[in-house]
């Protein structure tokens, strides 16, 4: 019996579906894997976007006057809920890790690709679940932090589809940081050890470690208040004899290494982005590859910063405090090491590379807000306040979704063989910049005078900076339409980009564009110098432009 | 297909079909480490309560010890017959194998047994108070996990017969069941010291 | 003959230092002072502002004269220079960081214990002052307060419900739904939530507490200039927590003495005690 096959079959005569429809399947390809969680990822960060919009409109007059106020607590929670563990997690880990890791360590595929796909799958019905209890039931309205007793006395159905959606994310992400820890430590290329590696697999070796060390004790959280829901038991009910201080800590020692779970892969991303722009080595490989380890390790120790007006004793928060400032030294290192990076370069200014540059200056301001606030008394005034909504919203928007862009930005020629337009993307870039900052911004100035964060209502003298911030909201949102107008034409209309039209080093750029199913024809390259750009101090510049003859002239010495 | 060196013909038999040794038992590790944090967030939480939060006059944390020592002990017999399945796969015995794995599998529901006889004797129920509470959660989650080993001793009983599917060239489904009894019992030591002699 | 660039690097770097503490002296972000830590806390406020715009401007300074500078022009198809690191470079912006951040961590101590935030709360005077042997579990206590020893601070017990706090004075009997209070008195607010999470907070303070049921908290303070200042619930408590607020009014210590007289209950037996 004869089966007929399409054009694009390949030659096992698979049955496996072929073209787009790949992507709509339990494919194990990582290619189509990551570009799974990149779209999925994205469609939620559109549906978290409106849900943002539906908070800025409100905060547009001093009284609640747009939404129920029920309503509008479901929809914060929404809001934070589904761009935590929809968009910025799924995305930095799963899109651009699944993608790219193969190809740095030399191997066809991830070590595990069945449990790569299935790590996916639990996204798309986690997501929806989440976000149809807002329609069937009342969704959970106790913020996405879900502190009890308010979790455990709103109503109880929406408060448990959010339980149940977030144990399945947590699941997906443990099982892909166990696909990553794998991967990179056990399936490298012969000859290629672990500190010739790009940049991109240690952020993603140090975040998965804390994927697996933390996300558990999340799940475990979460069961224990679902028993206080369903079953009535009193783990954080102080009526029954329980602790609700408890549930802060167990809840805040996965969240906060979430938040480097977040912004590690970005830096590691920064880390590939900046030298190809700049055509200069990444400056100071080991140190950047020792400060990601101080900060996964720092990073699970100083999760109580963020209960330093809960009642903790002093000479808890005095540790805290200490522990968490000390997170700056690492990243100041990574951010001072950036800058040499680009310091002596021949910097591309392209829409990568400004988004890199944009990501840099909204960290900065990010991190110093943050060094502030782990200061116990300073943090005594602004706690629960715009001020601290301001200081996430620059970590990790202005941090790592400008990163995420960048990486669009250089990544769509090799993924999918075509240029994205430019100009369009410098537009794109300034509208997301002005916008971004014109809305976060003043909240800074709003939380040290008086406005608490989670309400719809506000004392009115704060009625002309809340409207600048909306305003900076929407032109957020216009700054979406360049970038889906682009990436769509570009898919159709972009200009052929080759193989390597960036002329970069790493393996994914010595191989076709888009890749094949085996990523390379042949043998996985073995590339000693990932970053192995740049002429010598003294050597006349040459017309060294192909990042493959230097690739062939072997090892370079430090300097 | 006989071989002197059985871990290499395994090794062997990956490596031609994936292109790399085989790495499934690392991942089993990395989950078991993962499941084990779980565990730690619910004794973190148990050892805060019992600093912290004072039981109702009339409450104790006391807890009969016959029994969960008994049940201890079964435990870690079970770990001792599981090692000794393995060995004898390793020497292509497939009778002995499926005898101790069930030996294992017999110890293991007896366990299961006992906490049951356990359960129903204590005084106290799951919403008496926070200890209560707490012991139910932790040695229920325990007990979950035994229930899941169980089962799944069950079906590599199964598939280690004459024919079956593991053989001493396919030896990753006994380890990797083998690894996880063994973290199961692990974890019921913590328990047991935790929970019971604390 | 060219200025040379490390001449000109110093300068900048001067520049910006005395920008940065300019800027922190001079550029005022916060609201009135009120309370007497209220000037402790914008002391660090001013540090932390100086050295954030020092970063912040030297960072964004050094990105733009790079993507100035170091651009490639057109027609240019060359690398940069291969520098893959420098030792002694690395080590002086890791040392000058962790030296930052130490003298950050210490300052702030300091201004913490300045505040109050370092004394035990649960010492035999307070229990003695509290009138019972339950546990304090957090705040700030007056025992550390600057101030005559032999003024007693005045007691107030709060309770948070959702949506309001209600102030009840112990020694006067009053229960009221704003807080009235002495000027240049200790306060000591005996806190307690009767349902969720709420949090005490007023600006003009510089304080926040929150007020977790089964934990009675104690906050105190020295309010230092009349006025009316809002009291914030900080911590969300469900659909009409942006509405949860209340007003403290701080008073000459004659107009509250009027104030206790008129809305004492013994004082008067046909009127009852409410809001004033």
């Amino acid at each position: 019996m004869t089966i007929s096959l399409m054009p694009e079959t390949s030659s096992t005569g698979s049955l496996q579906p072929q073209g787009w429809l790949r992507y709509l399947s339990f494919s194990t390809d990582h290619k189509v894997i990551g570009l799974q969680y990149m779209v999925c990822g994205f469609i939620f960060y559109l549906i978290g976007g409106a849900l943002a919009g539906a908070i800025r409109t409100e905060l547009i007059t001093p009284i609640s006057d747009f939404l129920p106020r029920e309503t509008y607590n479901e929809v914060l929670t929404l809001h934070g809920t589904v761009m935590i563990f929809l968009w910025i997690v799924p995305v930095v880990n799963g899109a651009f890790g699944n993608y790219l890791i193969p190809f740095y360590v030399g191997a066809r595929d991830m070590a595990f690709p069945r449990l790569n796909a299935v790590a996916f799958w639990l996204i798309p019905p986690a997501g929806i679940l989440l976000i149809s209890s807002y329609f069937f039931a009342s969704a959970a309205q106790s913020g996405w932090t879900a502190y009890p007793p308010l979790s455990t006395t709103t109503p109880a159905t929406g408060q448990i589809i959010w339980i149940l959606s977030v144990l399945l994310l947590g699941g997906s992400s443990i099982f892909g940081g166990i696909n990553f820890i794998a991967t990179i430590l056990k399936l490298r290329r012969p000859g290629l050890n672990l500190m010739q590696l790009p940049m991109y697999c240690w952020a993603m070796l140090g975040t998965s470690i804390l994927v697996v060390l933390s996300t558990p004790v999340l799940a475990g959280t979460l069961v224990l208040l679902s028993f206080d829901i369903i079953a009535h038991t009193g783990f954080f009910n102080p009526a029954m004899g329980g602790n609700a201080v408890v549930y802060q800590h167990l809840f805040w020692f996965y969240s906060h290494p979430a938040v480097y779970i977040m912004v590690l892969p970005a830096f590691g991303l920064v880390s590939e982005i900046l030298p190809v722009h700049a055509r200069k080595p990444l400056f100071g490989y080991t140190t950047m590859v020792y400060s990601i380890l101080a900060i996964v390790f720092l990073g699970l120790i100083v999760w109580a910063h963020h209960m330093f007006t809960s009642g903790t004793p002093p000479w808890m928060r005095l540790f805290f405090t200490i522990a968490t400032a000390f997170i700056a030294v690492p990243t100041g290192i990574k951010f001072f090491n950036w800058l040499a990076t680009l310091w002596g370069g021949k910097l591309s200014l392209n829409t990568a590379m400004l988004f890199c540059c944009g990501f840099i200056v909204n960290f900065v301001f990010g991190g110093i807000t943050g060094v502030a606030l782990a200061q116990v008394p300073f943090d005594i005034h602004v706690h629960d306040t715009y001020f601290v909504v301001g200081h996430f919203h620059y970590i990790v928007y202005g941090g790592t979704v400008f990163v995420i862009f960048a990486s669009i930005y250089h990544w769509y020629p090799k993924v999918t063989g075509r240029l994205l337009n430019e100009p369009l993307g410098q537009l794109h870039f300034w509208l997301t910049f002005v916008g971004f900052n014109l809305c976060f911004a003043p909240q800074h100035w709003l939380g040290l005078n008086g406005m608490p964060r989670r309400v719809a209502e506000y004392d009115p003298q704060f009625t002309l900076i809340n409207q600048l911030s909306s305003a900076g909201a929407l032109l957020m949102a216009i700054s979406t339409l360049p970038f889906l107008i682009n990436v769509v034409m570009s898919a159709f209309n972009g200009a052929p980009a080759g193989d390597n039209p960036w002329n970069a080093l790493t393996p994914e750029w010595l191989t076709s564009s888009p890749p094949p199913v085996e990523n390379w024809k042949g043998e996985p390259p073995l590339v000693h110098e990932p970053y192995g750009y740049g002429v010598a101090p003294g050597e006349l510049s040459l017309e060294a432009s192909s990042g493959r003859d230097l690739w062939s002239l072997g090892q370079r010495d430090q300097l | 297909m006989t071989s002197t060196h059985p871990e290499t013909t395994q090794h062997d038999a990956t490596e031609a079909e994936h292109g790399h040794s085989d790495h499934r038992l690392f991942g089993l590790a990395t989950f078991l480490v993962a499941d084990g944090m779980t565990f730690a967030g619910f004794f973190a939480a148990y050892l805060t309560f019992r600093a912290v939060n004072p039981l109702p006059a009339g409450h104790s944390y006391e807890l009969e010890l016959v029994l969960p020592t008994i049940n201890t002990v079964l435990l870690l017999v079970s770990s001792f017959t599981f090692h000794r399945a393995g060995a004898a796969l390793r020497r292509s015995n497939h009778p002995l194998c499926q005898r101790w794995l069930l030996v294992t599998a017999l110890l293991g529901f007896s366990f299961l047994a006992g906490q049951m006889k356990e359960y129903f004797s204590l005084p106290f129920g799951l919403t008496d108070n926070l200890f209560a509470s707490t012991f139910y959660a932790i040695t229920g989650f325990h007990g979950l996990h035994v229930t899941l080993g169980g089962l799944m001793i069950l079906i590599v009983w199964w598939q280690s017969r004459e024919g079956g599917r593991i053989s001493v060239d396919n030896q990753f489904p006994l380890e990797a069941a083998e690894l996880y009894w063994h973290f199961v019992d692990g974890i019921w030591v913590i328990l047991y010291g935790l929970l019971y002699l604390l | 003959m060219r200025i040379p660039a490390s001449i000109l690097t110093l300068l900048a770097g001067m520049a910006l230092v005395l920008t940065g503490l300019w800027v922190g002296q001079n550029v005022n972000l916060l609201p009135a002072q009120a309370s007497a830590n209220a000037p402790v806390y914008d002391e660090l406020f001013k540090v932390l502002f100086s050295i954030g715009t020092i970063l912040f401007v030297g960072i964004v300074g050094l990105i733009v004269y790079s993507l100035a500078r170091f651009r490639r022009r057109a027609g240019e198809t060359g690398d940069g220079l291969a520098i893959e690191g420098n030792l002694p470079l690395e080590i002086l912006w890791t040392a000058i960081p962790a030296v930052v951040v130490l003298f950050v961590g210490i300052y702030s101590y300091d201004i913490y214990d300045r505040m109050g935030g370092m004394t035990p709360l649960n010492d035999h005077s307070m229990h003695a002052m509290a009138g019972s042997e339950e546990r304090t579990w957090g705040g700030i206590s007056p025992v550390s307060l600057d101030g005559d020893p032999a003024i007693a601070p005045l007691p107030v017990d709060v309770t948070a419900m959702q949506f309001a706090f209600i102030f009840h004075y112990p020694d006067s009997d009053i229960t009221s739904g704003e807080l009235h209070v002495p000027v240049g008195q200790p306060v000591a607010l005996q806190m307690k939530a009767l349902d969720v999470i709420h949090a005490f907070w007023v600006p003009q303070f510089r304080l926040k507490q929150d007020v977790i049921p089964g934990q009675p908290t104690l906050l105190s303070f020295t309010p230092t200039r009349p006025g009316q200042y809002p009291i914030v619930c900080a911590e969300l408590c469900g659909p009409y927590h942006g509405g949860m607020r209340s007003s403290v009014i701080v008073e000459e210590p004659e107009s509250f003495a009027a104030w206790v007289a008129k809305n004492s209950p013994a004082a008067s037996a046909t009127t009852t005690a409410v809001q004033s």
